[in-house]
């Protein structure tokens, strides 16, 4: 209880009006307009206590006068987005893509939303602007596995590649050496032979080993000069653009115990729309047929 | 009028009353805890961890992954569009500690799963700037060097079990080759699958499990449990 409240003689101000063994304390409160303001804030406080989520409780929580919830907003705000571009997306869910291309909004719609889509999702793999990377084949270069048109891109996709998904576009290369289908010295021969379809000068009497063994066991899928087969996924291997390297010892690798690369299948994530949109921007890239 | 000075003098009632005010602290913090139940959402899909998968979140605690990935799509427009649907507490009901986090250095992971080949998570923890050159990421190549310590995973479950992740019995007893077939292709899985729907089986190196096999199986699982699409598991509600 303040006793004795004196003038400060060198200060001007007030003391508290205690004193603890002598000692005095100079009484200099708050700025009002710092006191009011807190003042202020406390009393907003309450108001907002009513109206928004709050107070737990045993059984749940007091909801709030105003009913808001942060997922009922996120799905409204979602929701009126994606009316925003009704228009465009759903005429490219259903046209077909010829229509598409004919039509310079529906294309610049399309392009947008699909750079979009393909920095988030595709990026980390194929690389930025479909450049590709070691193992994930460049989109930008047309070396097509599965095709190059829209529809053909449109379904790898939806669906992957060895995705696990019932539609997925499948293919298997056996294991020519763990399976000991071919020995090791017809490997070698097999790799001397493949590197001549890329046009590495190689001669000698396993160049003609190697073709007979490649006639044998690898036309079937690579066809017979090594021009690859899209029906099967098969890579072109009459070209530089060998996905796991194009070295002796990756050519042998790839003989020996194939690695085999899995894209997810997008349907789960992507809608139509949003995958038709990045086959025209994956097509648009500079290999599109 | 109210004079602070009579609390200030009784030691006793100073004492009983701020024994009061820590109190309502502490219920305030501690009731909602019994009722914890009442805040996690009935969807349909959310299992506990595969061997293999609580491992490699052993493994992804144990380098700090959560100090640059955060684990929650929060509820917000430009999140729902790049992750997908907004995280809910069902799906981190069985993560002791949760890895929600908060920082994101590196990109948000709670919907990483299936988004990537398990290859690609392989050459991205291994070299990350080799398949994204703008990456910050350390590299963590040893991970595929350092054989998994397996020998506890029993007692790792039973520990988790103790603070309420229901793994059964059999959970237990298959423990060893559930996380064994997890990490061979070759292997029968059909058990494996069983037990844990959607778990990923890693490509392996064949031979014993890494830390990094875990790691990716791991990955590969987050934030797919939950089957958005399902009328059932639609607009979760408390």
């Amino acid at each position: 209880m303040p006793t004795k409240i004196e003038k400060d003689s060198v200060t001007g101000h007030t003391t508290t009006g205690h004193e603890w063994d002598g000692l005095k304390e100079l009484n200099r409160p708050l700025p009002k307009w710092w006191l009011y303001t807190m003042y202020a804030t406390i009393a907003w406080a309450a108001v907002w206590f009513v109206l928004y989520p709050s107070w737990p409780g045993i059984g749940g929580y007091f909801h709030g006068t105003l009913g808001y919830s942060q997922r009922d907003k996120v799905e409204a705000d979602v929701a009126a987005v994606a009316k925003q571009r009704a228009g465009a997306m759903d005429q490219i869910a259903a046209l077909p893509f010829d229509q598409i291309r004919k039509d310079p909004q529906l294309m610049a719609m399309a392009e947008t939303a699909g750079r979009i889509t393909f920095a988030n999702n595709c990026q980390p793999c194929h690389g930025a602007g479909g450049g590709g990377n070691p193992g994930y084949p460049a989109l930008a270069a047309g070396n097509w596995l599965w095709g190059g048109t829209l529809p053909e891109i449109q379904q790898t996709i939806t669906y992957g590649i060895r995705s696990g998904d019932a539609d997925a576009r499948n293919s298997q290369m056996p294991r020519f050496g763990a399976d000991g289908i071919l020995k090791p010295e017809e490997i070698q021969q097999v790799a001397t032979y493949v590197a001549t379809l890329y046009g590495r000068p190689e001669t000698g009497k396993d160049v003609e080993a190697g073709k007979k063994i490649f006639a044998e066991n690898c036309a079937v899928c690579h066809g017979d000069v090594g021009q690859g087969n899209r029906e099967m996924g098969a890579p072109k291997l009459a070209a530089r653009t060998h996905l796991y390297g194009d070295d002796r010892a990756a050519i042998i690798a790839q003989i020996t115990n194939p690695k085999m690369g899995v894209m997810p299948a997008w349907h789960s994530r992507l809608d139509t729309a949003t995958i038709k949109s990045l086959a025209i921007y994956v097509h648009s890239l500079g290999g599109g047929e | 009028m109210f004079r602070h000075e009579i609390i200030e003098k009784n030691a006793i009632l100073m004492l009983v009353l701020t024994l009061l005010t820590v109190a309502i602290g502490g219920i305030v913090e501690v009731v909602p805890l019994f009722t914890i139940e009442t805040t996690v959402e009935h969807v349909k899909g959310v299992r506990p961890y595969s061997p293999l998968e609580a491992r490699g979140r052993d493994i992804y605690v144990r380098e700090g992954c959560y100090t640059c990935h955060s684990q929650m799509v929060r509820a917000l427009r430009d999140e729902v569009e790049r992750y997908g649907h907004y995280s809910i507490a069902a799906e981190s009901m069985y993560d002791h500690p949760f890895q929600w986090g908060s920082k994101r250095i590196g990109p948000d992971l709670a919907r990483v799963g299936g988004k990537y080949s398990s290859d690609w998570h392989y050459a991205h923890l291994i070299n990350a700037q080799s398949v994204v050159p703008e990456s910050l990421m350390p590299h963590y190549a040893f991970l595929a060097d350092t054989p998994l310590e397996v020998e506890d995973v029993v007692a790792r479950m039973k520990a988790q079990r103790a603070v309420g992740v229901p793994y059964s019995d059999e959970d237990i007893a298959n423990a060893a080759a559930d996380l064994r077939a997890q990490a061979d292709p070759a292997a029968d899985n059909t058990d494996l699958l069983k037990r844990y729907p959607k778990a990923v089986t890693v490509p392996g190196n064949g031979q014993q499990p890494t830390e990094m096999d875990a790691l990716v199986a791991y990955l590969q699982v987050l934030g797919t449990m939950v089957d958005f699409a399902d009328p059932a598991n639609e607009k979760p509600r408390q």
